[in-house]
């Protein structure tokens, strides 16, 4: 680790001594062009400080777990990824607990000179929230949160990204294998039941499930899904237990919404496929894993270094996306049928040029019934008031511009039936 | 040579009639050098880091800036109320590892206050009810085991775990009515605007819990060492029957200890959801009703004592926590050193108690 630290602070640093060389010999050239032609050269100094600038500014990270955990690892790699693509300093604070530990790990971020502070739990909002209003002038950004639409704070930051969009394409991928099965016999079409391992019953769960299952039946028009839930975003035994008990009750095919490998290796054990999240776990499970959907964090991490160097404001509310490159699937594996990958880069292109929604009020009915307004919990309250009208153009417009980007599709669609959700 | 074939080992233990305290002291002192050097040892072996940088790490991870200390002395604030809070009960040979219920329990009470009389009545006057309820619902989860155990000798180690898993439940159940956002599984910030219910900052946001850590302090010496109570709470601890025998109703002591020791139970759960929290969670106590045992024992019930050694636990968990953060190790490292040094520091107690002597060689003797 230590060696690896110095290889990389010994590139960093040579990176730098380049930059400022760069940056003296073209402001020196930019000194005599001045008297030529002005407005130019004045121009490519203020470029050239900015790069000087953004190796400057430094980012703190809060995580609420370490590498162990798949949703962690997935932010931690993207932190690194940015990070060090962008040449600026940062520091990882790993296994900070969702209560005042984090709003004192954020502070002493800012203490130690961070220019941004991030925090990837749910959890960890409110003591983000205490801390941005203590440090004005630093950054803080927040994955997964509801509140920064309504706090009012120019420098808290909420963002999230459009993972019902890969939800709904790894669905595919599991809509592809049901129908595999079907093909081979190994299963009738009734028998086509998704099992799934979900951590809460809160609406980024509930969003995630209900796009795998609109992905999975627009290709197996059969499929039903289970979902039962650890009341835990990390529980690796909560998890491979209800991944065991979804497969006794005759689920075919499991997936996930929590954060261990708890699912993905009761599966390899078990030898059902597993469509997992937040990443490949192709290597632990060879067999039976289809594909994964994730989000790439790293786009954002670039997007609010630069945001900062340039002195821009970071926006309130960050939708990533398939175009942004935050919403991915990773490369299918061996358990994937055939004709997987031309499906979904079929919707993926679809989706990409409007014509797909994922939650188009046309493939799904609630209580048997279309659903045409729906009043959503935007504005988070301590009464779930609903507030605002989400039915847009015959679709849910989940994570829409201008409302928030943390889910708020909470609804009970046809098809799916919950296990356990009171934990 | 009847002699050669008695077996006597070579190194046998003796027990120690007497020690003086600066001879334990110096025990003491060995076993934290000798668990130091162990550290860097397997430090060097694991990461190839300089394990002096290490100990400057775990240092400034304590100590490092003016919050961190701040920080760090809330910490041992909160832990040595806990531990004080046990103390009575252990001192009365009564194994209360319920700590983690109580406190709970306090912080429960607290947090309904807050949730459920925001608006309703002035801020001054939630705050008195926290109080009153907190340290009224520490004391009442202390003294059920402790009302059993007197009157119908039920094992009190056994219900007293047990409660704990009960306020366990009690905590995971309110959590989901009062969770905001629905679903969510967490109650977040609790009156984060108006700010109801929130134990004021004197001076600054750290001062608080450690004031009243010192209050309690105090008062639990002077509790133990001088007044009737503390002499009963002692006597009943030697042995029951020699209680009795002087006329000290033990039942009585167990019941009037216990509610003591879970009211300063609740008092911990109140200032860690009123003062430094705001919010509840099952694991707003994080262990510490168990390291609490360890603080009280290690300092051999002494309140002054417990000082360092809560000072000591925490010290070395928040520079164990820094470590992961400054060298991009793993969490666990710092855990193992954690361990490393906590098996040295409760190892020596058994230097002090006794000590190993050599078999003078025997068969020189003879020949």
């Amino acid at each position: 680790m230590k060696k690896f630290k110095k290889v990389v602070s010994a590139i960093l640093a040579a990176s730098m001594v380049m930059a400022l060389a760069a940056c003296s010999s073209s402001a020196d050239t930019a000194e005599t062009t001045n008297e030529a032609t002005g407005t130019e050269a004045v121009e490519t100094t203020e470029q050239e400080t900015e790069t000087v600038a953004a190796s400057d500014v430094k980012v703190g990270f809060i995580f609420l777990h370490d590498e162990n955990s798949t949703y962690d690892l997935n932010f931690i790699n993207a932190a690194q990824e940015a990070c060090e693509a962008a040449g600026v300093e940062y520091m990882l604070k790993t296994n900070i607990p969702e209560g005042q530990e984090c709003y004192e790990a954020a502070c002493e971020l800012a203490d130690a000179g961070c220019d941004i502070v991030f925090a990837d739990s749910f959890g960890h909002e409110d003591y983000m929230i205490e801390a941005a209003k203590e440090y004005p002038e630093v950054q803080f950004c927040h994955a997964t949160g509801t509140k920064a639409h309504t706090e009012g704070l120019s420098n808290y930051h909420n963002a999230f990204a459009t993972i019902y969009e890969g939800r709904y394409l790894a669905g595919i991928a599991a809509g592809m294998k049901l129908n595999e099965m079907i093909e081979n016999g190994e299963i009738t079409e009734d028998q086509a039941k998704i099992g799934y391992v979900g951590a809460y019953t809160y609406a980024e769960v509930i969003s995630g499930y209900t796009s795998f299952f609109l992905g999975a039946r627009s290709v197996c028009p059969s499929a039903t899904m289970e979902v039962t839930f650890t009341g835990s975003w990390y529980d690796e035994t909560a998890e491979k237990e209800g991944a065991n008990k979804l497969i006794e009750d005759g689920c075919v095919l499991i997936s996930q919404h929590a954060d261990s490998m708890g699912a993905p290796t009761a599966c390899e054990k078990a030898g059902v496929p597993d469509v997992s999240y937040n990443g490949s776990t192709a290597s632990a499970c060879p067999n039976t894993f289809i594909v994964s959907s994730r989000i790439n964090w790293a786009p954002y991490f670039t997007y609010i270094i630069d945001a900062v160097a340039n002195g821009t404001e970071i926006a309130t509310d960050w939708v990533g996306t398939l175009q942004t490159g935050s919403v991915e699937l990773t490369d299918l594996g061996d358990a994937a049928a055939e004709g997987t990958a031309e499906a979904i880069a079929e919707a993926q292109a679809a989706m990409e040029a409007g014509t797909l929604h994922v939650f188009d009020t046309t493939t799904f009915t609630v209580n048997g019934a279309d659903l045409t307004s729906y009043m959503a919990d935007v504005d988070t309250d301590a009464d779930y008031t609903p507030d605002t009208e989400v039915i847009t153009d015959g679709y849910f417009a989940e994570s829409g511009e201008s409302f928030r980007s943390a889910p708020y599709f909470d609804l009970q669609i046809d098809g799916i039936s919950l296990l356990d959700t009171a934990y | 040579m009847a002699n050669n074939n008695i077996k006597e080992p070579r190194y046998h233990i003796v027990k120690r009639t007497e020690i003086s305290a600066k001879e334990a002291w110096i025990i003491r002192i060995v076993a934290i050098l000798a668990a130091l050097v162990v550290c860097a040892i397997v430090t060097m072996v694991c990461t190839g880091d300089n394990p002096i940088s290490i100990f400057t790490t775990i240092f400034k991870g304590a100590f490092g800036t003016q919050r961190k200390t701040w920080i760090t002395l809330q910490y041992v604030a909160i832990l040595l109320i806990i531990s004080l809070a046990l103390t009575p009960a252990f001192k009365m040979q009564f194994w209360n590892v319920g700590g983690e219920g109580q406190v709970l329990m306090g912080g429960l009470a607290a947090a309904a206050c807050m949730i459920t009389l925001d608006g309703k009545l002035p801020n001054a006057v939630v705050i008195i009810l926290m109080v009153i309820t907190s340290i009224l619902a520490g004391a009442i989860w202390g003294v059920i085991p402790a009302l059993f155990k007197a009157k119908w000798n039920t094992n009190e180690t056994l219900s007293t775990l047990m409660m704990n898993y009960i306020a366990t439940q009690l905590v995971a159940y309110f959590t989901i009515v009062w969770e905001v956002p629905k679903g969510s599984g967490k109650i977040g910030i609790i009156n984060q605007n108006s700010n109801v219910g929130w134990l004021p900052n004197i001076g600054n946001k750290y001062l608080l819990s450690i004031i009243v850590a010192i209050l309690v302090t105090v008062c639990m010496y002077i509790y133990l060492k001088y007044t009737k109570h503390g002499y009963e709470i002692a006597v009943v601890g030697e042995s029951q029957n020699t209680a009795r025998y002087v006329g000290i109703s033990v039942e009585k002591v167990i019941i009037r200890t216990m509610l003591l020791s879970g009211a300063i139970c609740g008092l911990a759960g109140l200032l860690l959801v009123g003062g430094i929290n705001h919010t509840i969670t099952t694991t707003i106590s994080d262990g510490q009703g168990f390291t609490g045992v360890m603080v009280s024992w290690l300092a051999k019930f002494n309140p002054i004592g417990m000082i360092f050694t809560s000072l000591l636990i925490i010290f070395m968990d928040r520079g164990a926590s820094e470590i992961s953060t400054a060298f991009e190790l793993n969490q666990s490292f710092a855990d193992i050193l954690t361990g490393i040094i906590l098996f040295f520091i409760i190892g020596c107690e058994f230097f002090i108690r006794y000590k190993i002597s050599v078999r003078k060689d025997v068969r020189k003797e003879n020949a």
